[in-house]
């Protein structure tokens, strides 16, 4: 009897140990992709040389570069947005006791895409368009739980809808400054950046957000067993001894701050929210105590390729939120037309 | 666990749904609350559980108003098994099972392996064991109520309400899922059911609360319930309630049906 007990314990955790162990091979290789060469051998070289092994430089300073200033963040960045994307996607999927909700239900796309449109038509440097697309982000989701504090009814359908209210004001707000941007450069910047691209990542963009990720994505990890509780309805998870309307702000807050920190330096990337905590809850099942962590590593794993892909595969960037729409809606669809299987 | 209900009334704007109701329930005890539609049983219900705070009244468990109870204070003296549990995600039986631990945890902590040892026991005490890794929606309805009674048990609360428990179920599982509560009841657990089966409630519980009208209209022993005047009177037909087998089953059969006429 207590074998069947751990091997529950251990095929989830088991899973989550090889998502973890494919992220790291598949950073380590990332690092060997890229327009500027830089081979197995000189990029060894270049790690051991940085952990303070002092070893005689066989490689070029441009490697270096390439390796510490460019791959790096962007390696880096690809893995933190996809983690918290899919981890605000399953946060928000248990709240809203739906699988189809994605982290910006709440509109905090909408609103980062105002902010960052808001920050390029006044002609604001790369910080400052981050920065407002992160104020605006998190101003738009304040909004919508004020309205949504005020709707009668069901609480969560109020939230929905607050949500998509909002995010359909934000957006006709994007679309009128595209409108009477500057076609010339200001209207690409703002089109491309709507698209979702990691390029140009940057160390010090990595340090602006790092600090609210890990603030947002912490509670995420420690309440991850009541958000089970939480998706049975409010009536039972009260009655199993949670408080369902302070368990679901903090997940929401928390949710929404990975979701604005990494929609801020990223633009739009859709389907990572959405797809990855699906497709985990078909690996680990459905127990937040093993989906969240998986879906958080499922999500950098899954963003970083895709962005490998994207940087790689042709001779200009395809910004990696069209890429992210193309893979995910087949295997979204793969998934809902194959059999669910019993677990 | 005791529980005392004095002066309760609750009332949706200006309509009244419970109307100064006072009873109390010894531990132990096996309570029926019947009643028609729309009767307030299930308002009750949900005050008694704390799920409804804006009554007037006092309901009392174990000596300590519920109102000055918080949420995982209330969860460790009553737990609830709703008429159909049906989560949104793919829950193993286990998963399910084991959330009654909640309130037994800090709020970080996730279940570990004592916990599990209580799923284990509650699971083999409800005879359901095997099921433990399918899926909880797979399982049939007799088998789902079994396993959210576990969870209850795992919750380690003294008082379980079922609300309507054998609503959905066939004749087997609702005499399954009614004999394991009676046996709660026999170990000292207080078990309160809402149901619209008379016939059930004389076999199961040791007490009835016929409520009519958001008033309490009878309430005593199976025996001085379940009699032809309260049941005419709660379910406003006629009816004749034959005693069978030396008293052990009292049936409820329309007038209509026992004296031969068309229905």
């Amino acid at each position: 009897m207590p074998e069947r007990v751990e091997k529950r314990g251990l095929s989830g955790g088991v899973m989550f140990l090889i998502l973890v162990l494919l992220l790291l091979l598949a950073m380590l290789l990332s690092f060997l992709l890229g327009r500027y060469p830089v081979p197995p051998k000189e990029l060894f070289g270049i790690f051991i040389n940085r952990l303070g092994f002092n070893i005689e430089q066989f490689w070029s300073d441009t490697q270096e570069v390439a390796v510490f200033n460019i791959r790096f963040p962007r390696i880096l960045m690809a893995v933190l947005v996809g983690a918290c994307l899919s981890a605000a996607g399953a946060a928000y999927q248990g709240v809203f006791q739906n699988p189809m909700a994605a982290p910006d239900v709440l509109g905090a796309s909408a609103g980062a895409g105002f902010g960052a449109a808001l920050a390029i038509y006044f002609g604001l440097s790369g910080t400052f368009i981050t920065l407002s697309a992160f104020a605006m982000s998190l101003l738009t989701v304040a909004l919508v739980f004020f309205i949504s504090k005020r709707t009668k009814g069901e609480k969560v359908m109020g939230m929905v809808l607050a949500g998509i209210i909002v995010s359909s004001l934000f957006q006709s707000g994007t679309s009128f400054i595209k409108l009477v941007a500057d076609p010339t450069n200001k209207l690409p910047a703002i089109t491309y950046w709507l698209m979702g691209s990691l390029v140009g990542a940057t160390n010090k963009e990595i340090k602006m957000i790092i600090l609210p990720m890990i603030i947002g994505i912490l509670p995420l990890i420690l309440l991850r067993w009541r958000l089970n509780v939480l998706t049975m309805g409010d009536d039972e998870a009260k009655a199993l001894g949670v408080n369902p309307g302070k368990l679901r702000i903090v997940t929401v807050i928390s949710a929404t701050l990975v979701t604005a920190a990494a929609v801020s330096v990223s633009g739009m990337i859709g389907w990572v929210g959405l797809v990855i905590p699906h497709v985990i809850r078909r690996v680990v099942g459905s127990d937040y105590r093993f989906l969240m962590p998986a879906s958080i590593v499922g999500g950098g794993l899954f963003l970083l390729l895709v962005d490998d892909f994207s940087r790689n595969i042709a001779s200009t960037e395809i910004p990696i939120g069209i890429l992210t729409s193309v893979i995910g809606a087949p295997f979204f669809l793969l998934l809902i037309t194959r059999r669910e299987e019993t677990r | 666990m005791s529980i005392e209900v004095k002066n309760l009334c609750f009332s949706f704007g200006d309509r009244e749904i419970l109307h100064d109701l006072n009873f109390s329930i010894e531990k132990g005890e096996f309570v029926s609350i019947l009643g028609a539609n729309g009767v307030g049983k299930s308002t009750l219900f949900r005050c008694i559980l704390g799920l409804l705070p804006d009554y007037t009244g006092e309901i009392i468990i174990e000596g300590k108003n519920i109102k000055e109870l918080s949420v995982k204070e209330m969860s460790r003296l009553v737990a609830y098994i709703p008429q159909n549990t049906s989560p949104t995600f793919n829950y193993t039986v286990e998963d399910i099972v084991l959330m009654g631990t909640t309130a037994s945890l800090g709020v970080f902590k996730s279940p570990g392996k004592a916990e599990l040892e209580r799923v284990q026991w509650a699971m083999e005490k409800m005879g359901i064991e095997k099921l433990r890794k399918r899926s909880f929606n797979r399982i049939s309805g007799g088998e789902r109520q079994l396993a959210v009674i576990a969870r209850a048990l795992v919750q380690q609360a003294g008082i379980i309400m079922l609300d309507e428990p054998t609503a959905s179920l066939d004749f087997g599982n609702q005499m399954l899922v009614l004999s394991q509560a009676k046996l709660l009841a026999g170990e000292g657990y207080t078990v309160i059911q809402t149901t619209h089966n008379p016939e059930h409630s004389y076999m199961f519980s040791n007490r009835v609360l016929a409520l009519k009208d958001g008033r309490l209209l009878k309430s005593g022993a199976p025996k001085e319930i379940i009699t032809k005047d309260v049941i005419d009177s709660l379910y406003d037909i006629s009816v004749e309630v034959p005693q069978l087998y030396d008293d052990r089953a009292r049936v409820c059969i329309p007038s209509n049906v026992a004296l031969g006429n068309e229905i």
